[in-house]
């Protein structure tokens, strides 16, 4: 085990994976020598050489469409977008070519491939370095989405995303990128996708959530922890496929749910678990459903703590359904 | 500014000098590919208003451009497709028989039915289909050209596109991607007169086509398209330039589409009579057929007979696929990914539940375990 931050252990899952397969290769805007924005990528051209960590031109759209082609002969390509806020103009080539490939060709042609991305709040970024857009890329079949949210789940993840036969949208919450440190095994063990993980065990409430929101909601489940309510935090780390049994089971187990996020609530990720229990568990449920989650507006700068859920408001939606 | 357009048969079919020394046999079978599109094409139509197939985009009036310059790959190249490219595939490998599955969507269909017509593909001979969204499969081209260069491979990757395309994002950064890595990739521009019902003239400003290359550092060659000749040693030469090492070009095959832009399209509601009239005139095929029987490779009479048992051996493949069995339900939810997740597992026995119910599910459509 070491001590590593989450974007360390973002390095590191790239780096070993680069080792261990010379068809990985990384690619983005600025990625190359200067090692990424946010140094995601630091020392890899050095050790790999330019044809393996390059720089290309700024074009999103062309890094993710010469990413399906080359994940199609042959390569492993792990794609970075700068920011998620600017990966719409690759939208198209996610949408229509990674993710429906091995569809339309019946599986004659596939895209193995990761497109690495920092999304979320807090780091007084605005409306254009702060979005949530996972809601967009789960609504795409043939897509994995995947969100870690401790150093061992960054590296562990981004493993078997890049190992993965399908493309995989790796989203780093950056908010979380030098604020939590954690042990990281040493060895290069791949953590399960769709698989979910107990942050927390609980017996009255159970919160759903991801990324940057495992630690507010963390704190949450401590401060309601003090109130006498027991609450059971669930980080979901792969947002498509879910492992919906796993949700399931979690809802069950309390009865009362809250879910968290960063992102619009309307049709954001909240709504299809508070679907997926009012379908399949309702008869388990003691109050409704709430859900935490960013204002249906864009994303705003000088308030944006507002915006982003925080421990207070996820504390008053426990308490709320615990109370119900 | 883009260079002459090249052109060695003109329209009357008479070589005109430096014609380049191609084998006679090359010719022959130059001219017979491009009719054996035409015939197929022809019959696509007729199943398509027979209510048989949906949706048909001849190459009608392409088959030189198409043809003469697929003809120059080698078999490790591989061909990025648009809509039209489907006889080239014919040429290279497709089996009639799995073109046909995809017109008709059926059992054989090695896409197992999940595109609508006219898409096809061919794994063994490199020829991925398109995916409709104009445009996208020209970074694709030359990303698998970077893992080509990456692992020092000699194929060369062309990618097919018509004039519309070049307005498209993906022929900027697909080409603005090309010139900086300096990938082995042509780009093929069939610039055939129409994009659906915007005149090619009113899809730029620029002067030409070629002109688009400069300013991503990549040579233009401008064609006559509807030269097979001329389309085919062009191609040899751009195939070249990208095996050596030179990096990319473009080439501009300069021709016109003279059916509609699909079955469901009506094009004398946008264009001009006289227009098609006049390219009907420098049809692709009458200027090989003229230049062949001027040589002496070819005998009046033989096109006549050579067309005849095109059409014979096409009719016989179109009997095969009419009784070809019906999609497997359980390829609505299969090869969405690598495995079927348990969530599409689920999905499928719920419906299926209900399909048996109605007598609509066939042997072989049974449940998922969960």
């Amino acid at each position: 085990m070491t001590t590593r931050t989450l974007i360390q252990a973002v390095n590191d899952g790239l780096r070993s994976a680069m080792r261990a397969d010379d068809s990985v290769l990384v690619f983005g805007e600025d990625v190359g020598p200067k090692g990424g924005v946010f140094l995601a990528t630091e020392g890899l051209t050095e050790e790999f050489g330019e044809q393996r960590c390059f720089d290309t031109p700024l074009s999103e759209d062309g890094i993710i469409g010469t990413a399906v082609g080359m994940a199609m002969n042959g390569l492993r390509p792990v794609a970075e977008i700068q920011f998620q806020d600017f990966i719409f103009p690759a939208f198209d080539q996610i949408v229509s070519e990674a993710a429906k490939l091995r569809y339309r060709s019946g599986g004659q042609y596939s895209a193995p491939m990761v497109i690495r991305t920092p999304y979320g709040g807090g780091i007084r970024g605005g409306l254009y370095h702060s979005q949530s857009g996972e809601a967009y890329f789960c609504h795409t079949p043939g897509l994995k989405v995947v969100i870690p949210s401790t150093p061992a789940d960054a590296k562990g993840l981004l493993l078997a995303a890049i190992a993965d036969p399908d493309p995989v949208l790796f989203l780093e919450p950056k908010a979380l990128y030098r604020t939590v440190k954690g042990d990281v095994p040493d060895d290069d063990q791949p953590v399960s996708l769709s698989s979910l993980r107990v942050v927390r065990q609980g017996s009255d409430v159970t919160v759903f959530c991801y990324g940057a929101m495992v630690p507010v909601a963390s704190g949450a489940a401590e401060a309601a922890a003090e109130k006498g309510i027991s609450v059971n935090v669930i980080d979901l780390r792969t947002l498509l496929p879910l492992d919906e049994e796993g949700v399931l089971a979690e809802a069950r187990k309390t009865g009362r749910v809250v879910t968290v996020h960063e992102a619009p609530r309307f049709c954001g990720y909240g709504a299809e678990i508070s679907a997926l229990i009012a379908e399949n568990a309702i008869e388990y449920m003691e109050a409704p459903v709430r859900r935490v989650a960013g204002f249906d507006t864009p994303f705003p700068n000088t308030l944006e703590h507002h915006y982003i859920p925080d421990q207070r408001r996820v504390l008053d939606a426990i308490e709320e359904v615990y109370n119900f | 500014m883009a260079n002459e357009r090249l052109q060695y048969l003109d329209p009357s079919g008479r070589a005109r000098s430096g014609l380049p020394d191609l084998k006679p046999e090359r010719l022959r079978e130059l001219f017979i590919h491009m009719l054996r599109v035409r015939c197929v094409e022809r019959r696509m139509l007729d199943l398509q208003r027979a209510g048989r197939i949906g949706f048909v985009g001849t190459a009608k009036g392409l088959e030189a451009a198409i043809i003469g310059s697929a003809a120059a790959l080698d078999k490790n190249d591989w061909l990025w497709s648009g809509l039209r490219e489907g006889g080239a595939a014919l040429m290279r490998g497709l089996p009639l028989s799995e073109y046909l599955a995809q017109m008709y969507g059926n059992g054989n269909d090695t896409a197992k039915g999940r595109q609508m017509s006219n898409h096809f593909q061919h794994a063994p001979s490199h020829y991925p289909s398109w995916s409709s969204v104009i445009g996208t499969q020209i970074p694709n081209a030359v990303g698998a050209a970077y893992a080509a260069k990456l692992r020092g491979s000699t194929e060369v990757h062309a990618v097919y596109f018509g004039d519309g395309a070049s307005s498209s994002n993906g022929f900027h950064s697909g080409l603005n991607m090309a010139g900086t890595w300096q990938v082995p990739v042509v780009f093929v521009l069939v610039d055939n007169g129409w994009a659906i019902s915007l005149s090619s003239r009113d899809q730029t400003a620029a002067e030409s086509y070629g002109d688009k290359g400069a300013a991503y550092g990549i040579p233009a060659q401008e064609v006559d398209g509807n030269d097979v000749v001329a389309c085919h040693v062009a191609m040899g030469e751009a195939l070249e330039r990208a095996r050596s090492g030179s990096g990319p070009s473009l080439l501009v095959l300069s021709t016109y589409r003279v059916s509609g832009h699909s079955s469901s399209d009506d094009p004398a509601r946008y264009r001009d009579p006289a227009e098609v009239a006049a390219w009907e005139r420098r049809d692709p095929l009458e200027r090989m057929e003229r230049y062949l029987l001027g040589a002496g490779l070819l005998q009046e009479g033989d096109a006549a007979t050579l067309e005849q048992g095109l059409l014979d051996e096409i009719d016989s493949a179109i009997h095969e696929q009419e009784a070809a069995a019906p999609v497997r339900l359980k390829t609505l939810v299969e090869d969405v990914y690598s495995e079927v997740p348990r969530h599409l597992r689920e999905q499928y026995n719920r419906f299926l539940e209900v399909a048996q119910r109605h007598g609509k599910a066939q042997p072989g459509d049974g449940a998922f375990p969960l």
